[in-house]
């Protein structure tokens, strides 16, 4: 195998206002390897991949593909010299067939029919040198995730791409496919391509690639061969220093039911998604509500904070039935009895995004008296709790007036908490607490998840995030197919277990 | 972070109207031009006869007035996340419910007839708005749609009655009798004799101050009450809305009615206050303009007003112009208020591409 550097970095930096996203990156990736690239969220990983695929211009510094410096204005320059990519969240049309899917914008000739003729031999040499096995004429819409991601690998490779980007490629899969994935990936190596792998989780990087590097904070901080290293020193090197819980959690005492579900089921957007759940949350308690994305977790968080009708059972929050297939209680009574929501999809739901951070930070609770009077807002009132909110959890850049939208991910929710907290409220639904948010921000809102927890709060998390729902939870319940396939307790909780689980394997719950 | 703003705010509310204008008013010049008249002659023959004799500001105004009922009924549902085309319907009907208020009571008291006229514009306007909204918010049928076929239902609803039962007794005309005397709003020229001060302002009249009193109670309810907090929060995200306990539905027939009761408010200017009289064809298509007005005072108040006051200025010195230049008939204006409508409301990003990277640049050349 030569040892040709198939991409090299030289002191990339990419700002965004103040914030330096990359300083400084450097790095260089043997042609032929699977090299890793490791931090936390937040610690600029997709803004380097960004510059790496075209989307973003470098501040300073340059990149260097097979050893000619580049400048890419668009993504299609990054193709035209062999960089694909598979984005974490697909590009693909989902009515369309996979082999459809792999010609669009590459068609090569304007007969649809010559086309897809021209591109299905090449695509089943493809398919046969790289050990893939696509159903090329079922539309995407009818795939699994991992099949939608092999036809992303596939689309990349019939473009020429001799380096191939996965962006935080096991973030949508279940354990399993992750094996499948990795089998695919140290085949594409044998083959001689090139493949750089981005994650944030530990065990992947050891388990498949050649070299690895760590980011943090924007900044490269090691380069290291695989083999001569371990999880712990990465684990190290990416967070900094050894990250200890601000927070103990006491012992479980917690006994009442704050929250229960008896034999509900609903409806969602595309038929039934819950399926005769049963759950409770205790008062003093973390459940953790785990599952492969789209199971059922989206509709549950809804028929709970009062967004969506159940059509069989019944939901009870502190003894009272707050929905039945008769009635529904809405969002600001449910608010007003204690219940806060912080919603699992933040910029779709939780915030207006062209609302300054000021107006949002009223959200939901705007017919307080605290915050409107006979009819008329309470400008000042307003302007004193978000100015609070922003003091009380340090959300930067400090400036209330700015549209939600130019804040950072994790400053967002920052805000987002702050505004759920302030209600003392005494069940705590949450979907998602640390999507999209920076490292500092994420043991922040972990440690009030907990702090609440030992305050006698009733917490739910919905979190896709396996380690995140190990780190806080009490309990653990799975959800797949709108059902809950079990219910864990943190002691007897392992990765593995939860993962056969996830994919519905029934016989681990006991 | 992407999302940043990306304008200084004077550029975003001045700088781009300006060359949006700037850009109308060059390829109007062409026209002019090709049609063998001096473009800067027409040029200063427009802003004569729209700002150069008292009488001329008092048709200017008078004619920005409608505009500003009906590019604040297009803000206030476009807040709302709706685009209510309807405007011209709902003015009509608007009209249809002042004129029956004031030949209800208009001969025992012509001063409550008035007050009971402005009260009967409005609910004739928001009802007329109401029919789509409900069918917006209930069925999702697009406003859009229903809102153009409701224009040609008014269109026709009025056009019967002005032919049938209200058709002023022995009349052939497409018109209702004269309103009683008295029912009518005074001509501001009118008020200032009665405070000794002289200013032939034509048929400006009082719905210009219930105009302004109109922009101002709309940026109130927008800005200060809970109410347009939560109209703004639906308008930009029904997800975040029920979220935040509010209802879609409902929301969606308020904003669209209070839209269409400023669309119906409009024939105070046109009815009451000039012509004394239903007709058939009162609106002319100001409610349309409304979208253009709307749109290039950027949904607020002010720059609706301000705005308005442009294309008042624009129809009245149009009319001068045509009157001056007899080679530039009547359509030749209205071709121009089209470009400026094409050119500050369907392409108002036109410039904006341009414009934010030469910021760009000179941001950097700055920080560098």
């Amino acid at each position: 195998m030569s040892q040709t550097i198939a991409i090299e970095t030289r002191d990339l930096c990419k700002s965004f206002g103040d914030v330096k996203a990359n300083d400084h990156i450097s790095l260089s990736v043997p042609a032929g390897t699977v090299h890793g690239i490791v931090g936390e969220n937040g610690a600029g990983k997709s803004t380097l991949l960004k510059m790496l695929f075209g989307f973003y211009h470098p501040d300073s510094g340059e990149v260097l593909v097979s050893g000619v410096s580049q400048s890419f204005t668009s993504p299609s320059d990054a193709m035209a010299v062999g960089i694909g990519m598979v984005h974490q969240h697909f590009m693909l049309v989902e009515p369309f067939t996979v082999l459809e899917n792999i010609i669009l914008g590459a068609e090569g000739s304007s007969k649809l029919d010559d086309a897809k003729g021209m591109a299905r031999a090449k695509l089943l040499a493809l398919e046969e040198q790289f050990g893939f096995n696509l159903p090329l004429d079922e539309p995407v819409e009818t795939l699994s995730v991992g099949v939608r991601q092999r036809a992303e690998i596939l689309k990349a490779l019939y473009r020429g791409a001799e380096t191939l980007i996965l962006d935080e490629p096991t973030a949508v899969l279940t354990p399993q496919e992750c094996v499948q994935l990795f089998e695919l990936v140290s085949q594409l190596r044998d083959q001689g391509k090139t493949v750089l792998f981005v994650t944030h989780k530990l065990h992947e990087i050891m388990a498949i690639t050649d070299n690895v590097t760590v980011i943090r904070a924007g900044k490269t901080v090691a380069e290291r061969k695989t083999a001569e290293t371990s999880s712990e020193e990465l684990a190290e090197l990416m967070v900094g220093a050894k990250v200890v819980r601000a927070t103990a959690r006491d012992a479980n005492e917690a006994t009442t039911a704050r929250l229960a579900l008896e034999n509900v089921k609903a409806t969602g957007d595309h038929g039934l998604m819950l399926k005769d759940i049963n759950l409770q949350v205790l008062e003093g308690e973390v459940l953790g509500i785990a599952g492969v994305a789209g199971n059922g977790q989206t509709e549950l968080l809804e028929i709970i904070t009062g967004l969506r009708p159940v059509d069989v059972g019944k939901i009870c929050f502190d003894g009272e039935t707050i929905s039945s297939p008769q009635e529904m209680t809405d969002p600001i009574t449910l608010r007003r009895m204690g219940m806060a929501h912080v919603a699992e999809d933040r910029l779709k739901t939780g915030v207006v995004e062209s609302m300054s951070a000021r107006e949002n930070a009223i959200l939901g609770y705007q017919r307080e008296q605290e915050f409107s009077r006979k009819g008329l807002l309470r400008l000042k009132a307003i302007a004193e709790k978000a100015a609070g909110y922003f003091e009380s959890q340090d959300v930067r850049p400090r400036n209330p007036d700015l549209p939600i939208a130019s804040f950072s991910g994790g400053n967002q929710q920052k805000l987002v908490i702050a505004r759920e907290l302030a209600q003392d409220p005494s069940l705590m639904v949450i979907g998602q607490p640390t999507r999209g948010v920076d490292i500092g921000a994420v043991t922040k809102i972990h440690d009030q998840i907990t702090a609440l927890r030992n305050a006698g709060k009733a917490i739910l998390v919905v979190s896709a995030d396996l380690d995140e729902l190990l780190a806080i939870s009490d309990r653990i319940a799975v959800m797949c197919e709108g059902e809950i396939v079990g219910t864990l307790n943190i002691e007897d909780a392992t990765e593995t277990k939860l993962g056969l689980m996830m994919a519905g394997n029934k016989g681990e719950a006991a | 972070m992407a999302s940043q703003r990306k304008l200084p705010f004077w550029a975003d509310a001045i700088l781009l109207p300006g060359l949006n204008l700037l850009a109308a008013f060059l390829v109007s010049g062409l026209v002019i031009w090709g049609l063998g008249e001096d473009p800067f002659e027409a040029l200063s023959l427009m802003i004569d006869g729209a700002f150069g004799f008292e009488e001329g500001v008092g048709y200017s105004l008078y004619y920005a007035t409608n505009f500003v009922f009906t590019g604040l009924a297009v803000s206030v549902a476009y807040h709302a996340g709706l685009f209510n085309i309807g405007g011209e319907g709902q003015a009509m009907l608007g009209g249809l419910g002042l004129t029956l208020a004031v030949f209800l009571i208009g001969d025992a008291s012509p001063v409550f007839a008035v007050l009971l006229a402005i009260v009967g514009a409005a609910t004739f306007g928001a009802a007329w708005a109401f029919v789509p909204a409900y069918l917006q918010a209930k069925r999702g049928s697009h406003v859009v749609i229903t809102t153009i076929m409701f224009n040609f239902i008014a269109s026709a609803l009025l056009a019967y009655l002005l032919v049938g039962p209200l058709q002023r007794p022995g009349g052939q005309m497409p018109e209702s009798a004269d309103f009683p005397d008295g029912a009518s709003l005074m001509h501001l020229q009118d008020l200032f004799e009665v405070i000794g001060f002289s200013y032939e302002s034509g048929p400006l009249n009082l719905s210009a101050l219930i105009a302004l009193l109109c922009a101002f109670a709309v940026w109130f309810m927008l800005w200060r009450s809970r109410f347009g907090y939560e109209l703004r929060v639906v308008g930009q995200n029904h997800d975040a809305a029920r979220f935040a306990g509010i209802s879609v539905t409902r929301m969606t027939v308020i904003a669209m009615m209070i839209s269409g009761a400023l669309a119906g408010m409009m024939g105070l200017n046109e009815l009451l206050g000039e012509q004394h009289r239903l007709l058939g064809n009162f609106t002319l298509g100001y409610g349309f303009v409304g979208i253009a007005v709307a749109f290039m005072g950027r949904n607020h108040p002010v720059g609706i007003v301000l705005a308005a006051m442009l294309f008042g200025a624009l129809y009245q010195g149009g009319a001068e112009l045509a009157f001056e230049m007899p080679n530039i008939q009547r359509d030749y204006i209205v071709l121009i208020q089209g470009l400026v409508i094409l050119f500050a409301g369907a392409m108002e990003h036109l410039f904006r591409d341009p414009v934010e990277a030469l910021f760009r640049r000179v941001g950097q050349r700055r920080a560098a």
